[in-house]
């Protein structure tokens, strides 16, 4: 009685209201990550749909089904949409589900950056698919290389709503990844040190920490390509001293690491899934920890092997070959270790690892065709060609829809509560499997027959003929299987029988609740023991939802979580925000920006970044209170501080993580200002800034004045003030003597690293403006200093980033 | 068998696996060659994948599974790969020095071939070389980026703006190879392909004379 007692209370606080209400208003990462994976499975039945009408073009020689017009389009949002809008916010939106449940807690760190982003993810995805229906969209293919996607070479709105639609995307992405990792560092049940976490969340944190990373440089480059298009800022434009292989290395910069930032996630699938199938824990725990860091950090080590054909020197070749079979190594010790783990276990053949086996299967021979590619020699001829178009499909399918579709099957019974009653699994695997080598095996050949990449028509004589007939034939096969498992997953959302609670066994929180779960999770925290705390344990969902662990009782009305260390100790509580429309209108103002700008509505855009700020300032001014709360009880005779008067506040790990990835950009942006003055072939020093070791001088002193200046007793950080002010005037001077960014390359870029340096010094001074205000509102005090912290940190970077502008600015001229 | 008639030249006039030059047969070799190492590497795996089913008494030491099958044996198979692949890549590029160069010009959906120091006009959609000989070939672009290739000869390399690559192909013997463009370039990507003509040296002597070939 106890527990639906305490069941009633925690709903109506977790909850989301009835109807449209409640629909726009959820914060909720249970209603968050299920809207991300329908939506991504939109998105793939969309891509799904234009792969067909491809496979249909190119079944017979000389086909005159669609012209190369409309067939640019199709290839081009294919590849868009199943890497953008299908892998990267399918596995967000399984993170964002799933991880809460695994690490035995109630909610991420950050629910209304996540909302944020999935309807940032809505919006952008409705522009491009909206782009589709106009007959406009993109048709430069998925990687946009300049300078076919440049202004003379495709004047129309088609490139534009590549490059906003998937910046606006990309907010997601990069929102997600915060949220991910700081949930993963701090956001746990008491007791699960790092190295008791479940395999998953150590494969989410590398791909969160990826993500962090690999994101920015593609956002630079989306940002100076769509400068170039529209304002004639010429990064890419060689007769003005741009260079289009500076697109090249920011894409694959990106692109590469964006095929780990798919896999590994579904690496984790796998580690999470097979033990399971095989009754047996994991073979070698802390060696797939270390092989997935090295995994992660090799694949920021590969971007050329993108570029083997655009005249690298013979040496750097060689160095990203080897680097490039390296990768090899970490994977192959993950597939040595679900090897050894089943021949420990006794596996099962369940419809999970079925699928396994389609991956293996699919993605070893992937990974084979990889390391051939990654054999420069072997790439001149394979590059290009319908071999790469078999290789990537054999690794995205095998290492990312596979694992899925057996994390569907295994997860299915937690997000329906239902048990499968139809055996149409079993039927979409094979008809998808077997499709899937129809159409991609004899691919390969075609490749070394010479069929290119990307080709609407071929002559009969070439030879390619009945493959590409094959291939299409398996194509509608796999098509169909698809259509089987959408169909085999509704039937069981609404007609299957209730499930027991646990049905595989496993040994992960997620099953210590009910299922389907409550918008809580969990009526109280566990303490955790150990990797696998289910096992053993047959009574430990019961006692929880009696509220015998943790938080087991509803206190004001709060969203309430425990915040822990790397070592599990408890830290603070946070009182998560609770639902809020927010995250709909900040979301609806960021694209009134990136609407402003494709229609080239340029007045409207300062219009909407103003909003943003606005709402940006109502979302910090909404949390907080006025008094100090002191030590509260969490039950089991423990005590902690809110987060508001903790001194490791989430909100500061969070900007730590988004300044990281903010400074990724930032060096993206000065390797592309040395990239230029080094390699591009007619780079204009003359059209450099003049050089003036003052501008430099004033700004490094404006800097430090403010770094020192909020540095001030009791945590006035509003005092850096002026030196914000001084440090701005002076990049606005230096911009104000620089030449005109349309007129080369080096004024644009000069011009881009003033922008980004007064932007962030916008951004310090927001904050500081607001603390200013908090202050005076009774908000703060000596223990609740958590905002002013975090302020600073903003505060210090922009600082430091007008330091940089300066000298990157400044020096070249200099030194020349 | 389906397979080996494709294979063979006269089906396949861009296969590159029918190499008629130097770099060609040296890279379909390091092809068979990886081919074979794959299949061995996929029975193994998928062996072990299957057995795992089968097998009742189970020994699974972790240090044989993750230190042998997960670090020794990749890094052993890819250095001998690299190696492989390292001394092949460099016996199988033809000297540049030596080889005479030509230029070739792509534009969308045209190349325009030159021939700086012989006799030959330009010509259009045909590049004539001498059998025989590395020739290499100067790419530059008038517009986007286009990539020169021919698979029966080797290789190909990209044509990008403000940049000049250089690939050095090589024909065995005398006849017509087919290339294409490989980067795609635009509505036009499909139709951008061209011919090359190896011919025997006193035919060649006669077209760098200024002859019609
Ligand atoms: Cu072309």
């Amino acid at each position: 009685m106890k527990a639906l007692r305490l069941h009633r209370e925690l709903s109506a606080i977790w909850g989301a209201p009835p109807g449209w209400r409640g629909t726009i208003s959820t914060v909720n990462h249970s209603d968050i990550g299920r809207r991300l994976i329908l939506a991504a499975f939109a998105f793939f039945a969309i891509g799904g749909v234009l792969a067909m009408l491809i496979r249909a073009q190119l079944a017979t020689p000389r086909s005159a089904f669609i012209g190369p017009e409309i067939y640019n389009q199709l290839f081009t949002m294919h590849g868009s949409i199943m890497m953008f809008l299908f892998a990267i916010p399918m596995f967000e939106g399984l993170a964002m589900y799933m991880l809460p449940k695994l690490l035995g807690t109630r909610d991420l760190a950050f629910p209304r950056l996540s909302a944020y982003g999935w309807w940032c993810y809505l919006f952008g995805g409705s522009l491009l698919i909206l782009s589709l229906l106009l007959g406009v969209a993109p048709d430069s293919g998925w990687f946009m290389y300049t300078p076919l996607s440049s202004k003379p070479y495709s004047p129309g709105i088609n490139a534009d709503f590549w490059l906003l639609g998937i910046t606006f995307v990309e907010i997601s992405a990069i929102a997600a990844a915060v949220e991910i990792s700081v949930s993963i560092l701090r956001v746990r049940a008491p007791g699960m040190s790092l190295d008791r976490m479940p395999l998953f969340a150590w494969y989410l944190l590398a791909t969160a920490l990826m993500m962090l990373i690999g994101f920015p440089p593609l956002i630079l480059g989306s940002i100076l390509l769509e400068l170039e298009r529209a304002f004639g800022w010429p990064f890419f434009d060689t007769a003005r001293g741009g260079d289009p292989l500076l697109w090249q290395h920011l894409f694959w910069l990106f692109g590469h690491p964006e095929v780990y930032i798919i896999f590994i996630p579904a690496a984790g699938v796998v580690s999470t899934v097979l033990p399971v199938m095989a009754r047996t824990p994991i073979l070698g725990y802390r060696i797939i920890v270390a092989s997935v860091l090295a995994l992660a950090f090799l694949s920021f080590g590969l971007w050329v092997h993108h570029m083997f054909t655009v005249g690298i020197p013979h040496m750097a070749l060689a160095f990203f070959s080897a680097a490039s079979t390296l990768v090899a190594v970490p994977t192959g010790v993950q597939i040595f270790a679900w090897l050894g783990t089943l021949w420990a276990g006794r596996p099962q053949m369940k419809l999970p690892m079925l699928y396994l086996i389609g991956f293996f299967v699919t993605f070893v021979m992937g990974g084979l065709t990889g390391v051939m590619v990654a054999v420069v020699p072997f790439d001149w001829q394979a590059h290009d060609t319908a071999f790469v178009t078999a290789h990537l499909h054999y690794v995205l399918v095998g290492g990312f829809v596979f694992p899925m579709l057996a994390g569907a099957y295994y997860w299915l019974p937690h997000f329906t509560g239902r048990q499968r009653t139809f055996r149409l699994g079993e039927a979409a695997f094979w008809l998808i499997f077997i499709g899937f080598h129809l159409t991609f095996f004899l691919l390969h050949l075609a490749g070394l027959l010479g069929q290119p990449r990307r080709i609407e028509s071929y002559p009969e004589a070439a030879g390619w003929t009945w493959i590409n007939l094959i291939s299409s034939v398996g194509g509608f096969v796999m098509a169909i299987g698809f259509a089987l498992f959408a169909i085999d997953i509704a039937l069981q959302l609404f007609l299957a029988r209730r499930a027991p609670r646990n049905p595989w066994g496993a040994g992960t929180l997620e099953w210590a609740m009910m299922t389907p779960p409550a918008p809580y999770n969990i009526a109280s925290l566990p303490r955790v023991g150990s990797r696998e705390p289910v096992y053993g344990e047959p009574d430990l969902a019961n006692e929880l939802a009696r509220g015998e662990g943790y938080l087991g009782a509803a206190r004001n009305g709060w969203r309430e979580t425990l915040a822990v260390d790397l070592k599990g100790q408890i830290r603070h509580i946070i009182v998560l925000p609770s639902n809020t429309r927010l995250p709909i209108c900040t979301a609806l103002a960021t694209g009134c920006f990136f609407v402003a700008l494709l229609l080239k509505l340029y007045w409207l855009a300062p219009f909407a970044v103003a909003l943003v700020a606005l709402l940006g300032w109502r979302w910090a001014w909404v949390l907080g209170r006025c008094e100090d709360l002191g030590l509260l009880p969490i039950g089991r005779g423990e005590t902690a501080p809110t987060h508001a008067e903790a001194d490791d506040p989430p909100g500061w790990l969070g900007s730590g993580f988004l300044l990281l990835a903010d400074a990724t950009l930032f060096g993206s942006l000065l390797f592309g200002q040395v990239f230029l003055i080094v390699v591009a072939p007619n780079w204009r020093s003359d059209h450099m800034v003049v050089g003036s070791w003052l501008v430099i001088a004033i700004a490094a002193a404006a800097a430090l004045l403010a770094g020192a200046l909020a540095r001030s007793a009791d945590m006035r950080v509003e005092r850096a003030i002026p030196g914000h002010l001084l440090l701005a005037a002076t990049l606005a001077v230096s911009q104000w003597q620089a030449p005109a960014p349309s007129g080369s390359a080096a004024g644009a870029l000069v011009g881009m690293l003033n922008g980004y340096g007064l932007l962030h010094i916008a951004i310090a001074l927001l904050m500081l403006v607001f603390v200013c205000f908090r202050h005076r509102a009774g908000f703060l005090s000596a223990a609740r200093s958590s905002e002013p912290r975090i302020a600073r940190l903003w505060s210090d970077y922009a600082a430091g980033v007008g330091v940089v502008v300066a000298l990157a600015s400044q020096l070249p001229a200099l030194l020349r | 068998m389906f397979i080996a008639s494709a294979l063979s030249g006269c089906d396949a006039p861009l296969s590159a696996l029918a190499p008629a030059g130097p770099t060609a047969s040296a890279i379909a070799e390091l092809w068979w060659i990886m081919l074979a190492g794959a299949a061995g590497i996929l029975a193994l795996v998928l062996g072990l994948l299957a057995l795992s089913f089968r097998r009742r008494s189970r020994t699974a030491p972790e240090r044989l599974w993750l230190i042998g099958g997960g670090i020794i044996f990749p890094i052993t198979l890819l250095t001998a790969l690299l190696a492989a692949a390292i001394v092949l890549g460099e016996r199988s590029i033809p000297a540049r020095a030596g080889a005479m160069e030509v230029e070739a010009e792509s534009s969308q959906y045209r190349w325009r071939f030159s021939y700086p120091g012989t006799g030959a006009l330009p010509t259009d959609e045909t590049l004539h070389i001498p059998a025989g000989r590395p020739v290499t070939v100067a790419l530059s672009t008038k517009d986007v980026i286009h990539s020169f290739w021919v698979p029966r000869l080797g290789g190909k390399m990209d044509a990008i703006p403000g940049h000049v690559n250089r690939l050095t192909i090589q024909a065995s013997v005398p006849g017509t190879y087919f290339g294409l463009c490989a980067e795609y370039c635009g509505v036009g990507h499909s139709r951008h392909g061209f011919q090359v003509i190896a011919h025997a040296p006193a035919e060649w002597r006669a077209f760098a004379a200024g002859g019609r070939p």
